[in-house]
C-alpha cells in the first residue's frame, strides 16, 4: 500500500494497463512529452514512447474519431479530452459513433473506447473548464459512464473501463485530483463498473452522489448530525440501482446531490427510479440539491452555484417532512 | 527583402479511357482482359442492382436508399484495385464498393429494407458499416490505418466519401491525422457535383478538391472519375505507397450522380435536364463497354449472357433478403452492449409482455 491522490492513482492504473496490454494505447493532447495538463499521463510517454503514448492534434473529434478506428481495429485506445467543456466538439463521433457501432454491426464489429475528461467545479477556472454534463452520455444508448470519487476507486474503476468492452466515458472530479491522499493498493486490481458503494452507513437520510460531491455529502452529513447512509454511486451507467432500492427501503428519506444543472440532471431520473420500484417505502419526496439551471459561473461565483450548505439543509428538509 | 514564395503545388489530372472508349495506352495500368471484364460485370451488376433496388424502393418494399448511378468507375476501380487484407470503409452511397469487396447483394437489400442484420458484415469481407453522418467515417477509416501501422501489418484502408464531406471538420482532422501521422490511407473523394441540392462550387472555393491534400502534407490527385482505369490506376498506386510507409493520397474523382440523392429526393428541382444528359454521355460502363468491343474482348452475346447472369443473380438476392423475415425484438436490445443491463432486461420484458417478442 501507498499513500495517492486521485491523480497518482489514475496514473498508477495507466502505468500498469499498459505494462500489461500492449494494445492500450493513450491519445489526447499534451498527454505525452508533458505528461497531461494534470499530470495524469506523467511518465507514460517516455516508457512506452511516441506509438503508445500519442500526442495528437488539437482535435476533438479527431482524437476519439481516430480512437474509434483503434478501437474497431483492436486496439484499446484511452483518448483525453483536456476538459469535459471540449467534448462537445467530439460529441457526434461519440453518440453517433462510438455509442452504435456494435449495435449497427450486429456484433461484428466493437469499440472499446474510453474517452476521459476532468470534469467538475471548484478550482476557480475558466469558462468552459467547469461543467458537469455527465447526463447528455448517461441519456446516450450504448455508453458507460463511470466517476470515482477517491483514489483507490479511480484506479480499479479506470483499469475496468480499460478492459470494458464497450465504450466508457470515465468523468474525473478535478476539483479532488490533488485533495485527498489515501491507501491505494499498488498491486493491479479492478472495481467492478455498475456497483456503487455505500460510504457511510445510516439509517434515517439516505444521501445519494457522486464525484466531488460526495466529500460534501460526507462533511453535511456529519455537520447534520443526522443519522445518513451516503451512497457513491461511482458508475451512473449502469447505474446500481439495488443498493439505492435497499438504502431506500430503509430509510424512506433520500436527498440526492450533483453538480449538473436541475432540469433533466441525472438527479431526475434517480427519483423515477425510486418511485418505480419504492414510492410507498417513501416517508417524504425525494430531495434534489443541484446545480442550477444557469451558466456555470465564473470564478468569483462558483461557490453559490456548487451544493455547499444546501445538502445540509436538503438532509434536515426530508427528515422534518 | 522582397516577398519569397513560401510554398509551391500543383495537382495532376489523370484520364486513360475516354468517352470514346479509346485509351492512352502509355498510360494503362496493367490489367488483363479477363480482369478488364470482371470489372465491366462488377459495374454492370451494380447498375441493374440500382435499377432493381430502385423498382423495390416504388413497390414501398425496401425504404430509402442512394444510389449509385453513374459512380460505378470510382467504386469498382478503387476496389478492384485493393488486396483481400485491405479494408474498405464507406460512406452511405458504396453498394458498388460493397459487391466489389464481395459483400453478399442479399444483405445489402436486407438493409435497405431496414433490417441491421444486413450490417453484419462476414468475417471474410474486410468492409466497415455504412456511415450515414457525413464525414464521420473518415476518422474511423484514419485510426484503423493507424492499427495497421502501429502493428507493421502491409495493409491499407480505401474510404469513401463526396464532395460534400470534405465541408466538414472530420475530413479536415482526418487528413491533418494522416498526414501528421503517416497513416497507410486512400481517401477517395467522389465529386458527384452536389450534396443533395447544394453544388460543388458552393461546397469550396478551391479549384479542386485533391488540392487540399496539399495543406496536410500528403498527396493529391484529381482523376477522371468515370475513367475505371484511372481511378484503378490511381487508387493501385496510392495504396503500393501507403504500404510501402509514405503515406497517405487523397484521390478525387470528378464523376456525376445521375440519380437523386436518396429515393426521396427529387433532382429536377435543382439540376437541369440537360445538364444530366451531357453527363450521361460520359457514362463510365458504356466507355469500358466501347473499349472491351474496340479490343474485340467483347460481343453482343457476351452482353447478353451476362444480362442474363446477373437478372438471375439479383433476383437470388431479392428472393434471400425477404427469406430472412423480421428480427426477433430481443435483436433491438442485445447489441448494446456485451452483456444486457438490468435495465435493458426489463424494457425487453416490457416489450414481451405486451405481446411483441416475437417475429
Amino acid at each position: 500500500m501507498t499513500k495517492l491522490n486521485l491523480v497518482e492513482a489514475l496514473n498508477l492504473a495507466l502505468h500498469q494497463e499498459m505494462e500489461k496490454d500492449n494494445s492500450v494505447l493513450v491519445l489526447g493532447e499534451d498527454v505525452g512529452i508533458d505528461g497531461g495538463v494534470f499530470r495524469v499521463t506523467e511518465g507514460l510517454y517516455k516508457k512506452y514512447g511516441k506509438d503508445r503514448v500519442i500526442d495528437t492534434p488539437l482535435a476533438e473529434p479527431g482524437i476519439v474519431g481516430t480512437s474509434i478506428g483503434l478501437a474497431v481495429n483492436g486496439f484499446k485506445p484511452i483518448a483525453e479530452i483536456q476538459f469535459s467543456g471540449f467534448i462537445y466538439s467530439a460529441f457526434d463521433q461519440i453518440i453517433s459513433h462510438a455509442a452504435r457501432i456494435r449495435n449497427r454491426s450486429r456484433g461484428r464489429f466493437t469499440c472499446p473506447l474510453v474517452v476521459r475528461a476532468p470534469y467538475c467545479g471548484g478550482i476557480k477556472a475558466l469558462e468552459h473548464h467547469s461543467e458537469s454534463m455527465e447526463n447528455i452520455f448517461i441519456h446516450t444508448p450504448g455508453l458507460k459512464v463511470v466517476i470515482p470519487s477517491t483514489p483507490s476507486d479511480a484506479k480499479g474503476l479506470l483499469i475496468s473501463a480499460i478492459r470494458d468492452p464497450d465504450p466508457v466515458i470515465f468523468y474525473e472530479p478535478k476539483r479532488i485530483y490533488r485533495a485527498i491522499k489515501e491507501e491505494v493498493n499498488e498491486k493491479e486490481y479492478t472495481i467492478p463498473i455498475g456497483k456503487a458503494k455505500i460510504v457511510k452507513e445510516g439509517n434515517d437520510v439516505t444521501v445519494i452522489s457522486w464525484g466531488a460531491m460526495v466529500r460534501e455529502c460526507l462533511i453535511a452529513a456529519e455537520k447534520s448530525n443526522v443519522n445518513c447512509e451516503v451512497i457513491d454511486l461511482r458508475t451512473l451507467k449502469p447505474l446500481d440501482i439495488d443498493t439505492i432500492i435497499n438504502s431506500v427501503k430503509k430509510t424512506g428519506r433520500v436527498v440526492v446531490v450533483h453538480e449538473a444543472p436541475k432540469t433533466s440532471g441525472f438527479g431526475a431520473e434517480i427519483i423515477s427510479l425510486i418511485n418505480e420500484k419504492a414510492l410507498l417505502n417513501l416517508e417524504a419526496p425525494v430531495k434534489r440539491v443541484t446545480g442550477f439551471d444557469t451558466v456555470f459561473p465564473y470564478a468569483k461565483m462558483e461557490n453559490k452555484y456548487l451544493p455547499d450548505e444546501r445538502i445540509e439543509k436538503g438532509i434536515k428538509e426530508v427528515l422534518e417532512f | 527583402m522582397p516577398k519569397q514564395i513560401a510554398f509551391k503545388g500543383s495537382i495532376e489530372y489523370l484520364q486513360i479511357l475516354k468517352e470514346n472508349g479509346k485509351v492512352d495506352e502509355k498510360l494503362m495500368p496493367s490489367l488483363n482482359k479477363n480482369e478488364i471484364i470482371r470489372m465491366y460485370e462488377l459495374m454492370v451488376f451494380s447498375r441493374k442492382f440500382d435499377d432493381k433496388l430502385l423498382a423495390l424502393q416504388r413497390q414501398g418494399k425496401i425504404g430509402t436508399f442512394a444510389q449509385v448511378k453513374g459512380q460505378e468507375a470510382c467504386q469498382v476501380g478503387s476496389c478492384y484495385a485493393m488486396k483481400q487484407e485491405d479494408w474498405m470503409f464507406p460512406a452511405f452511397r458504396e453498394a458498388a464498393a460493397f459487391l466489389t469487396r464481395g459483400l453478399p447483394a442479399e444483405m445489402i437489400i436486407e438493409t435497405v429494407a431496414g433490417d441491421e442484420r444486413g450490417n453484419k458484415i462476414p468475417e471474410d469481407v474486410n468492409c466497415f458499416t455504412y456511415s450515414v453522418p457525413v464525414a464521420g467515417q473518415i476518422l474511423h477509416a484514419v485510426g484503423f490505418a493507424w492499427g495497421f501501422k502501429l502493428r507493421k501489418e502491409r495493409k491499407a484502408v480505401v474510404v469513401f466519401f463526396g464532395d460534400g464531406a470534405t465541408s466538414k471538420g472530420d475530413f479536415h482532422e482526418g487528413l491533418n491525422f494522416a498526414g501528421v501521422f503517416k497513416i497507410p490511407i486512400v481517401f477517395i473523394c467522389q465529386n458527384n457535383q452536389y450534396a443533395i441540392s447544394v453544388p460543388r462550387e458552393k461546397q469550396t472555393a478551391s479549384e479542386t478538391i485533391a488540392q487540399k491534400a496539399l495543406a496536410y502534407g500528403i498527396d493529391g490527385i484529381q482523376v477522371d472519375g468515370n475513367d475505371l482505369f484511372a481511378v484503378f490506376k490511381a487508387t493501385q498506386e496510392a495504396l503500393k505507397k501507403a504500404k510501402d510507409g509514405k503515406g497517405a493520397t487523397l484521390i478525387e474523382c470528378v464523376t456525376y450522380r445521375l440519380g437523386d440523392h436518396t429515393t426521396a429526393d427529387d433532382s429536377s428541382k435543382y439540376r437541369t435536364k440537360k445538364e444530366v444528359d451531357e453527363w450521361s454521355k460520359k457514362d463510365p460502363i458504356d466507355r469500358v463497354k466501347k473499349y472491351l468491343e474496340s479490343k474485340k474482348y467483347w460481343k453482343r452475346e457476351d452482353e447478353e449472357k451476362l444480362f442474363k447472369k446477373v437478372e438471375e443473380k439479383i433476383n437470388d438476392a431479392v428472393i434471400k433478403a425477404e427469406k430472412i423475415g423480421i428480427p426477433d425484438v430481443e435483436d433491438m436490445f442485445k447489441y448494446m452492449y456485451k452483456e444486457m443491463p438490468w435495465y435493458l432486461e426489463e424494457q425487453l420484458q416490457e416489450v414481451k409482455d405486451a405481446g411483441n417478442g416475437s417475429s
